[in-house]
């Protein structure tokens, strides 16, 4: 019985806790490219540039509170300044919406042609977020850093095995969950949801039905800006702020929403936790888990890896090709928000 | 022979002045390491452009099959480790026995089992089957391998050949590469295929980066054999001092002084080797160039180039007229790719080593789509012109970006805050240039600088 309670400790503790925090920040990235896609119909290389700039800013924010002696207690400082990343962040959406993007939408220009204009726009904000903060690595959590230590779980248990949980992993769940309720509720409730899933459907028909596209576009960057600086300061809070990450971030992030179905939230969310869960669980060595639950001559004498964790980011494509070939729609239907 | 219109000349000229101009400014030195670069990236270009200028292909991978060409100058040019080969030689020949056997396995499966579910079931079951029985030799195997000697080998190394083998060895294994890409990938829709391509394109390199049996991994593969000759020979050599005693005869007569003048020669003999070097490379890469810009010139102008543009233009009308839209496809990705194989093969003969970590899709994949954007997709000319012009701004950015903020902080002290800042982060504009330059183009001239040419024939 303690064996198997050790055992359940194990798979907690290293698979289902940064699962679900990475899965999180990945649910929220793709959601974004996912809303880029259903309602501007391309896909947005810049994304994780704009979740990067969105980090960027909260943590300028961030250094000047601490200067100012400002806090929130227990909590990280982060959390005080996200509001102002975020503001920032959809400015930034605005802003190359109005001075780039535009163009091309009133142009009606093929979906690649907004792709490669994307990659323009990455590279612009690659430029200013290297600019202002550099290439270096930026740890900035501050206030309590574990809500439980491994130590205190093994005296509190009295098991073998010790769970620790981040600050930082709570928040990520427990903002995830506000950000997706509200997202969802607003798509179906709401009469400006409604008009958006309206327009992602079917463009003609929505424009003839009174629904003003720019309006629709407008929303959809604030949505977008909002996820983006979430998650980009989620992940950076979580590991550490680094501008370079961000870039290999898009690939998971595209992953997760083509494999739930690309222009349907629902689908990347799921497809999220899926990216996040078969890279952790491909990538982790089970020598420990077989060492409590299988009895003493069964257990095994290698590290039962699947896969290396040096291709953490090789598992997130492969699920991606699979899918492709045998579902290229993803597993739920894709194209409808 | 095709004839070029007056403002391809102009692009022709500018190209060449710019690396006069870069010659007096900073030297022949520099200009000539700029020009190499230039020379690849313009390779490079023409294979992205030939996919994508003809037939609409998109091809994100181009990180991934320069890595490729990158692995075939090393398996060719560096010498066998045959103390390697004993230990694992034997292993890895059961596995990739093994390996052929599994993939003959699934194909056999997909003939016979027609029921679509339980094929999916018995093909995943043998294939984690297999995969479980191959890691068992295949471990073993490469744990022998990467322990023959660490420090200087642990890896199989290669044929021991002359380097310059292995660009045409570099374009063979990238269109290897391209073609099980594209018999998965090529049916799909535009932007799929560009993020399909580009994930690929990481596996390739994460592979590359920790297979240390294959390709050393990233403790790097240094001190490959040159094509050309070393600067020590060269300044060792009696017709090379020859030459430059007459190539600079009439300076060195200036001088009276006898041990001015040898110092003045000895001199002028390093520099020469080195711009010698240079200029060999130079006209290696021209050769090449020059040989892949006249066949994919041929390539388009014949009917099989006419017949890729209806397949871009129109697939559906170009299907309807019998043409294999998917067939076509697949045969112009891996001639794409196989060009930029050969490119990235000839990228590690210049630098003479291999760094798997080297590979970034900002660097190796964004710029060379800049590259084609643009020069002009559809256009070889355009294409060379990209590659020369955008290769150029990316090194000369740096010196350019230095000049504009010292101008434009000309007021402020030099332990200014602001003014170190911006001068400690002058790499990063380079970035912002390239951003700009993709966005103006795609916006006031969305068909490249030297647009390709409309034909009615």
């Amino acid at each position: 019985m303690i064996d198997f309670l050790n055992s359940l400790v194990v798979l907690l503790n290293f698979i289902i806790i940064p699962g679900l925090s990475y899965g999180s920040q990945l649910a929220l990235g793709a959601l974004g490219v996912t809303f880029v896609y259903a309602i501007l119909r391309f896909a947005n290389f810049a994304h994780g540039e704009i979740m990067s700039f969105g980090a960027m800013i909260t943590i300028l924010f961030t250094w000047f509170f601490q200067s100012q002696n400002i806090g929130l207690g227990i909590f990280p400082t982060a959390l005080l300044a996200l509001p102002i990343g975020i503001i920032a962040t959809i400015i930034l959406c605005i802003i190359s919406d109005k001075f780039v993007f535009q163009y091309y939408r009133h142009q009606k220009s093929v979906p690649v042609v907004l792709a490669m204009v994307s990659i323009g726009v990455m590279f612009v904000v690659n430029a200013i977020i290297r600019i202002i903060i550099g290439t270096e690595t930026i740890k900035f959590s501050d206030g309590q850093k574990f809500i439980m230590k491994a130590k205190q779980f093994k005296l509190m248990t009295g098991l073998n095995e010790g769970l620790a949980l981040k600050s930082s992993q709570v928040i990520t769940i427990f903002l995830t969950i506000i950000l997706l309720s509200f997202t969802f509720w607003f798509l179906q409730k709401t009469k400006t949801g409604k008009s958006m899933r309206a327009f992602s459907d079917n463009e003609d028909l929505a424009l003839l039905s009174g629904i003003n596209p720019d309006r629709v576009v407008f929303i959809t960057w604030m949505i977008v800006g909002v996820l983006a600086c979430v998650a980009g300061t989620l992940y950076g809070l979580d590991k550490s702020y680094k501008p370079i990450i961000y870039l290999n971030l898009v690939l998971p992030v595209f992953a997760s929403a083509i494999v739930g179905g690309i222009g349907n939230p629902f689908g990347a969310v799921v497809g999220g936790y899926v990216i996040a869960f078969s890279e952790i669980m491909i990538t982790y060595a089970y020598k420990k888990f077989f060492v409590y639950i299988l009895p003493g001559p069964l257990e095994p004498s290698g590290l039962v890896q699947l896969l290396s964790t040096d291709y953490k980011f090789a598992v997130s494509f492969t699920i991606l090709v699979i899918v492709l070939l045998i579902r290229p729609s993803g597993i739920f239907k894709g194209r409808v928000l | 022979m095709m004839k070029f219109e007056r403002y391809e000349w102009i692009a022709i000229a500018i190209m060449i002045s710019l690396f006069i101009f870069v010659g007096f400014i900073q030297g022949w030195s520099v200009s000539l390491v700029i020009l190499n670069m230039c020379i690849i990236s313009a390779i490079m270009t023409m294979g992205v452009n030939i996919s994508w200028g003809y037939a609409g292909v998109i091809n994100f991978g181009v990180m991934g099959f320069l890595a490729m060409g990158g692995l075939a100058a090393v398996i060719v040019s560096y010498p066998p480790i045959r103390e390697a080969w004993q230990v694992g030689g034997t292993g890895l020949g059961i596995s990739l026995i093994l390996l052929a056997m599994l993939v003959f396995a699934v194909m056999y499966i997909n003939k016979v089992v027609t029921k679509k579910s339980s094929k999916y079931w018995i093909n995943s079951i043998i294939i984690i089957l297999g995969i479980i029985i191959i890691r068992h030799f295949y471990l073993n195997a490469t744990a022998n391998i990467e322990d023959v000697n660490p420090a200087l080998a642990g890896f199989l190394g290669g044929l021991g050949l002359p380097i310059i083998f292995s660009w045409f060895v570099g374009g063979l294994f990238a269109a290897g590469v391209a073609f099980v890409i594209g018999k998965v990938a090529l049916g799909l829709r535009s932007d799929y295929l560009a993020i399909v391509t580009l994930g690929i394109s990481e596996i390739v390199v994460s592979v590359l980066k920790h297979e240390e049996w294959l390709s050393r991994g990233v403790k790097n593969v240094i001190g490959l054999k040159r094509p050309v000759p070393y600067e020590i020979d060269l300044q060792n050599a009696d017709w090379f001092i020859n030459l430059v005693t007459y190539l600079n005869s009439s300076k060195l007569n200036n001088v009276i002084d006898i041990n001015d003048r040898q110092q003045l020669l000895n001199n002028l003999i390093i520099d020469g080797s080195g711009i010698f070097v240079k200029l060999s490379y130079a006209i290696l890469f021209l050769i090449v160039m020059l040989i892949i810009f006249y066949f994919a010139n041929k390539a388009q102008l014949s009917p099989w180039g006419r017949m890729m543009r209806a397949i871009r233009d129109n697939e559906t009308a170009a299907n309807a007229m019998g043409k294999d839209v998917v067939k076509q496809h697949l045969i112009i990705f891996v001639i794409g790719a196989a060009i930029v194989g050969v490119a990235g093969a000839m990228l590690v003969t210049l630098d003479g080593l291999f760094t798997p970590s080297g590979y970034r899709p900002l660097r190796f994949t964004f710029i060379i789509w800049i590259m084609v954007i643009v020069g002009g997709s559809g256009n070889n000319l355009g294409a060379i012109f990209g590659g020369f012009v955008i290769w150029f701004a990316w090194i000369e950015a740096a010196p350019l970006t230095t000049f504009i903020i010292n101008q434009l902080t000309l007021g402020l002290e030099p332990t200014n805050a602001l003014k170190v800042h911006l001068l400690d982060s002058v790499p990063y504009f380079r970035y912002l240039f390239m951003g700009l330059i993709l966005l103006l183009i795609l916006r006031y001239r969305p068909k490249g600088i030297i647009p390709e040419r409309v034909r009615h024939s």
